[in-house]
């Protein structure tokens, strides 16, 4: 059995007469005990996925089923199971830490110390400040907190929408691995994420846009699928070099990434015709490095060129 | 059952962290009372009146003294031409003149009348008829008194009484009124407030994915207002009778339950407002123009129903407070007992049946 299956919803909100649609036939399975990511920038849907699969709205279109659950008809079965983490840290600032938990425990008849074991990892991180208001804490303890709370009575599926915005770059390094000790445990998690970089860090990723599904595939699958060779551009005029490099003939796409550009050529691209090129636009200290392509790489050409796509309805990659 | 208990502790902490509004629900009452007793009135005491005497005799002299002695009027000073009067009006120095004419003793003693001129400032038109006719009762008991002495053949002695407040006061009014404001602050606002910030903080979210039963949550909400309402009923009914010397003719028991009824009609209305209100300030705008206004407005204790329009009265019916003002003057005031009250309490009983029933079933168990 999938841990979560989701096939072919639909759903737009109306806003007066305007209709925005938030998801396009999305499609995807998650297997048991995997760390599923789900990454696209604001605005790409993830947050209604997540909505539909925790019960809390209704799809227009489509079945989805979490825990083998179907999610309209069991929901009251699949809201005893799941674990869910909502977008803003839903935790109450005039409760202390150990008030937050105990609640959250309440609400799922347990208590703290029935399953402390689960929690133990993240929560003797906290537990010190224990006696503190929740907002009082730092976004990286709110943020465990939040999972403590998410956690306290031992879900099935974990649902984490967007857990690391807004925490700094540690927390959100030690968040990832507090996320893959959870794994051992046995529990499916499914985490939403804008930032790119953390695509790695799942066994599978789902990339998304405007409300579709660009891709699912493991992070290597994905960057594995990037059949060009992709090149860092690096020079004194980075600004001149981008409008430059737009204009030139053989070049597909050139977008800036961190310190260098990066350079999707054509299929025949020559790369030392290219540089002597770049040296005659007055750009003498061009420096063109082979590198490896990223998520952020594959997202942008995948978001680009819809004909690389993976096809709508039931992914095909397993 | 621990399940609720927690959920009653966390709302008690919730209200009891947030100093500053518990003690602004708590001084409410207090102040409300405060002000009503003694700054809003519409009683007219220490009113500045002027008398032009032009007799200058017994008479007159005997008609003045009962005026000062009078605690509505403060004699300013005595005026000696009618040049003198409009000045005196136009500084605000006086509201009333009282003119006698000239040889007024004489004229009274010999030809069985004489004539004497109120002259009031109507720019508040209640003010000035309350004062003109309580300078007409002074005149009057002088006549009477008079009467009394001599042979008339004919008078017709009028003797009022007015019950259940034979001193007119103000606050045998009010109290109710503000009691019924009070609740409606505390229990409708309040709780409106809170739930909503529930949704608005997304820890709605967390409780709609759990397998509690959502209303529990809500209910557990409104223990703690309920508490905060006793306190406040107990505070208005002890200021009322020891400050303000309103006492509680009817069943303190009986007193007790219709407040606490009316309590809940109002935390039912407050359940209602969540379910629509989808951020706090509608929440609180909701509560203050479609509970707290109606029951300023068209409760009775501002303006009495019966002057109102029909349509108005109409509406006024639909308000919950008006039937708790009736009840409670009824029996805080009369003294009267259940038997005359049944009816009004079966219709607040009826609204929060119907309050509550509607809230229940509007609650929402997804986020749409």
């Amino acid at each position: 059995m999938k841990a979560v299956t989701v096939s072919n919803i639909r759903k737009s909100f109306k806003n007066g007469k305007a209709v925005t649609e938030a998801l396009r036939t999305v499609s995807l399975d998650v297997e048991q005990g995997e760390l599923f990511g789900i990454i696209g920038p604001d605005g790409s849907g993830k947050t209604t996925l997540f909505r539909i699969l925790t019960t809390l709205m209704l799809a227009d279109e489509g079945t989805a089923t979490v825990d083998g659950l179907e999610v309209v008809k069991d929901f009251r079965e699949i809201r005893k199971r799941v674990g869910y983490m909502p977008g803003r840290f839903s935790l109450y600032p005039d409760l202390s830490v150990e008030e937050n938990l105990t609640f959250f425990a309440t609400l799922f008849n347990t208590s703290i110390d029935e399953n402390y074991d689960l929690v133990k990892d993240i929560y003797s991180q906290i537990e010190r400040f224990k006696t503190r208001k929740a907002g009082a804490l730092s976004g990286g303890m709110k943020q465990k907190l939040a999972l403590s709370c998410a956690l306290i009575h031992r879900p099935t599926v974990l649902f984490l929408d967007e857990p690391t915005t807004g925490v700094d770059a540690v927390s959100r390094k030690e968040f990832w691995e507090l996320l893959r000790n959870l794994q051992r445990q046995k529990i499916t998690i499914v985490v939403s994420t804008p930032y790119m970089d953390e695509a790695g860090l799942c066994d599978r990723v789902a990339l998304m846009q405007q409300g579709s599904i660009l891709d699912i595939d493991s992070p290597q699958g994905i960057t594995g699928k990037f059949s060009r060779q992709l090149w860092s551009a690096r020079t004194e005029k980075m600004y001149d070099l981008i409008l430059s490099l737009r204009e030139m003939q053989g070049i597909v796409s050139c977008y800036p990434f961190g310190q260098v550009h990066h350079v999707v050529p054509e299929k025949d691209f020559n790369i030392t015709q290219a540089q002597d090129k770049i040296r005659a636009m007055g750009f003498p200290d061009i420096d063109l490095a082979p590198i490896a392509p990223t998520i952020e790489d594959c997202f942008m050409h995948l978001m680009n060129h819809p004909e690389n796509r993976m096809t709508a309805g039931r992914n095909n990659e397993h | 059952m621990k399940q609720f208990l927690f959920l009653i502790k966390k709302e008690f902490f919730h209200v009891w962290r947030d100093k500053r509004t518990m003690l602004i629900l708590l001084g409410m009452p207090l102040m409300l009372i405060l002000i009503f007793g003694f700054a809003l009135t519409n009683e007219v005491k220490n009113s500045r009146i002027g008398v032009l005497d032009k007799s200058r005799d017994e008479t007159t002299r005997t008609i003045i003294q009962g005026l000062e002695a009078s605690r509505y009027f403060d004699l300013v000073d005595n005026i000696n031409s009618e040049k003198d009067l409009a000045p005196a009006f136009q500084s605000g120095r006086i509201r009333l003149a009282v003119i006698f004419e000239e040889n007024f003793g004489n004229h009274l003693d010999h030809n069985n009348s004489a004539s004497v001129q109120l002259i009031g400032d109507a720019t508040d038109p209640n003010v000035a008829t309350t004062l003109i006719n309580y300078a007409s009762s002074v005149i009057m008991d002088y006549q009477r008194g008079q009467r009394g002495q001599g042979a008339s053949p004919y008078s017709i002695g009028t003797e009022i009484r007015m019950l259940y407040n034979p001193q007119l006061k103000g606050a045998y009014n009010f109290v109710p009124g503000v009691m019924a404001m009070v609740l409606m602050l505390v229990c409708a606002m309040m709780t409106s407030i809170s739930i909503v910030r529930e949704r608005e903080m997304g820890t709605m979210e967390v409780i709609l994915v759990s397998p509690i039963v959502p209303i529990r949550v809500i209910m557990a909400k409104l223990i703690p207002y309920f508490l905060l309402s006793m306190i406040n009923i107990a505070s208005i009914l002890l200021l009322s009778v020891y400050v303000l010397d309103v006492p509680i003719k009817g069943s303190l028991m009986l007193l007790v339950f219709e407040c606490l009824l009316f309590t809940v009609t109002v935390l039912a209305l407050g359940m209602l407002i969540s379910s629509v209100a989808g951020s706090q300030q509608v929440a609180m705008l909701a509560s203050l123009m479609g509970l707290f206004l109606p029951t300023v407005m068209l409760s009775g204790f501002m303006f009495p129903v019966e002057n109102m329009p029909i349509l108005l009265q109409w509406i006024s019916n639909v308000v919950p407070s008006k039937w708790f003002y009736y009840i409670v003057k009824n029996v805080m005031i009369k003294g009267l007992g259940f038997e005359n009250v049944w009816k009004e309490t079966l219709i607040l009983f009826g609204m929060t049946v119907f309050f509550m029933t509607v809230s229940v079933k509007n609650f929402k168990t997804r986020l749409e």
